[in-house]
């Protein structure tokens, strides 16, 4: 065992994995991170929304092929996912897209997916009565389901979204492998440059992304507790 | 789109059929390892979380809370590049001498998988009445006894559905292997790629792969809940 942990590295780049190149160059370390995960969550809860709402339609062929959809989806690991899209979307589109929104549309299409399950249980533990006298006092099944059974569900399922921007943050560490610089690539970069310091490098960045995680972690167990005693 | 000649010939014989075929063998020999060694990770770490004595029970619950809230990604590469200032130089060597890409692989997906069994064990554990650590207590068992006779046998049946979902989720975390170079199913596919250029073919067979093995253990689990816990709880 070599000991001697020498975390002068961190220091000098300190800056580079906060924010990478950003005032002379491209956005990237921590920020880009954080960047990407708020985007692809935004987008992959409208994605939830509508997979989630179709997979407990009413029209069998709806639901049949969300369901299809959502197992394709989860049955697949998200690095295959971003695989696909790195070579699809150039060829769907007809011109090349950057590899940040190449992982963008990965990250949402694979989370929506998780993120559906989310809506589903949320939408399904609304009581059914809430529905009937909905629908009875008029109200087209679309209008119950967003003014009376959509606005209850999605607090409770606050949590759980919560939970799932925690993952999102997780694997936008594989924007790594398309060459996205955001905080495992920045690492990668100091670890190829330096060479003789991985160790205090990705402890460092293990550290950093467990701080952002636990926050958040933390902050869903906070949201659950509060919820539930409102109730 | 642009014009592409599909070639599926290239995928289903030959030189990279058996490519993706000892990519599929990979990926399932790392899952299969791992998944072995988390499990008795993850219920020694459950054990300790739930036991009395304040130290063991922090330092379980900062295991959990540390390697649950990292990427996967990070932690196999802190596992290999920065495990020779970690591990004791006897491990180093060994692990040098024989497959380090595969073992950094594996000790990097025991360690993230067993912080999400533990949690499955000790939510399975919290089911059994607490009345039944009571009376084996009482009955002269010591802690760890009872836990081992009484409690975990129970528990370890009702977690089967959950710790077979975390073993679906291993078999697809160990695609992340391939950043350090092992040859598992996704590896494989990329490099079919990169040979020959067809990757519509590759990507398809290699996630065909993965969603049939999915589709099926999750059937299995269906079956097993149907099935078997009903059957618990009628009794």
């Amino acid at each position: 065992m070599q000991t001697g942990f020498d975390f002068t590295v961190i220091w000098i780049n300190i800056t580079y994995f906060f924010i990478g190149r950003f005032p002379h160059g491209p956005l990237g370390g921590i920020a880009l991170t954080l960047y990407l995960a708020i985007i692809a969550c935004v987008l992959s809860f409208i994605g939830g929304l509508f997979l989630g709402l179709m997979s407990i339609s009413q029209n069998k062929l709806v639901r049949y092929l969300s369901i299809a959809i959502l197992n394709i989806i989860r049955g697949m690991p998200l690095l295959m996912v971003i695989f696909w899209m790195y070579f699809l979307l150039p060829a769907m589109m007809g011109k090349t897209i950057s590899e940040s929104w190449t992982v963008i549309v990965a990250l949402t299409l694979f989370t929506s997916a998780y993120m559906s399950q989310i809506v589903k249980a949320g939408v399904e533990g609304i009581p059914k009565g809430q529905t009937e006298a909905a629908l009875s006092t008029g109200l087209h099944p679309w209008q119950a389901m967003i003014y009376i059974v959509l606005p209850q569900g999605l607090r409770n399922m606050i949590p759980s979204f919560v939970n799932q921007f925690v993952s999102m943050i997780k694997d936008t560490s594989l924007a790594f492998i398309v060459g996205v610089s955001e905080l495992t690539q920045v690492a990668t970069q100091i670890n190829n440059r330096t060479i003789i310091y991985p160790t205090e490098i990705f402890l460092f960045i293990a550290v950093i992304y467990f701080f952002i995680c636990f926050a958040f972690t933390s902050l869903s167990r906070w949201l659950e507790k509060r919820l539930a005693w409102r109730r | 789109m642009l014009k592409y000649q599909f070639d599926w010939s290239v995928v289903t014989s030959g030189k990279y059929f058996e490519w993706l075929l000892s990519g599929l063998y990979t990926t399932i020999q790392l899952s299969v390892v791992s998944v072995i060694l988390s499990f008795i990770l993850g219920l020694i770490i459950a054990i300790m979380r739930m036991s009395n004595f304040k130290p063991v029970q922090w330092f379980a619950h900062g295991y959990l809370e540390f390697f649950r809230n990292t990427p996967l990604l990070v932690q196999i590469f802190f596992w290999y590049f920065g495990s020779y200032k970690i591990l004791p130089t006897a491990i180093n060597d060994w692990l040098n001498r024989t497959n380090f890409e595969f073992g950094a692989a594996v000790i990097a997906l025991t360690i993230y998988t067993s912080a999400f069994i533990a949690e499955d064990i000790r939510s399975g554990v919290r089911s059994i009445p607490k009345e039944q650590l009571e009376a084996a207590r009482s009955s002269g068992f010591s802690y760890i006894r009872s836990m081992q006779y009484i409690i975990l046998p129970q528990a370890v049946r009702i977690t089967i559905p959950p710790l077979i979902n975390q073993f679906l989720n291993l078999m697809k975390n160990s695609s992340l292997a391939m950043t350090i170079g092992v040859a598992e199913l996704t590896y494989q596919a990329r490099q079919v790629e990169s040979y020959t250029f067809k990757g519509f073919e590759a990507f398809t067979a290699a996630t065909l792969v993965y969603v049939v093995l999915s589709i099926v253990i999750t059937l299995m689990v269906t079956y097993y809940d149907k099935r078997v816990l009903s059957l618990m709880k009628a009794r």
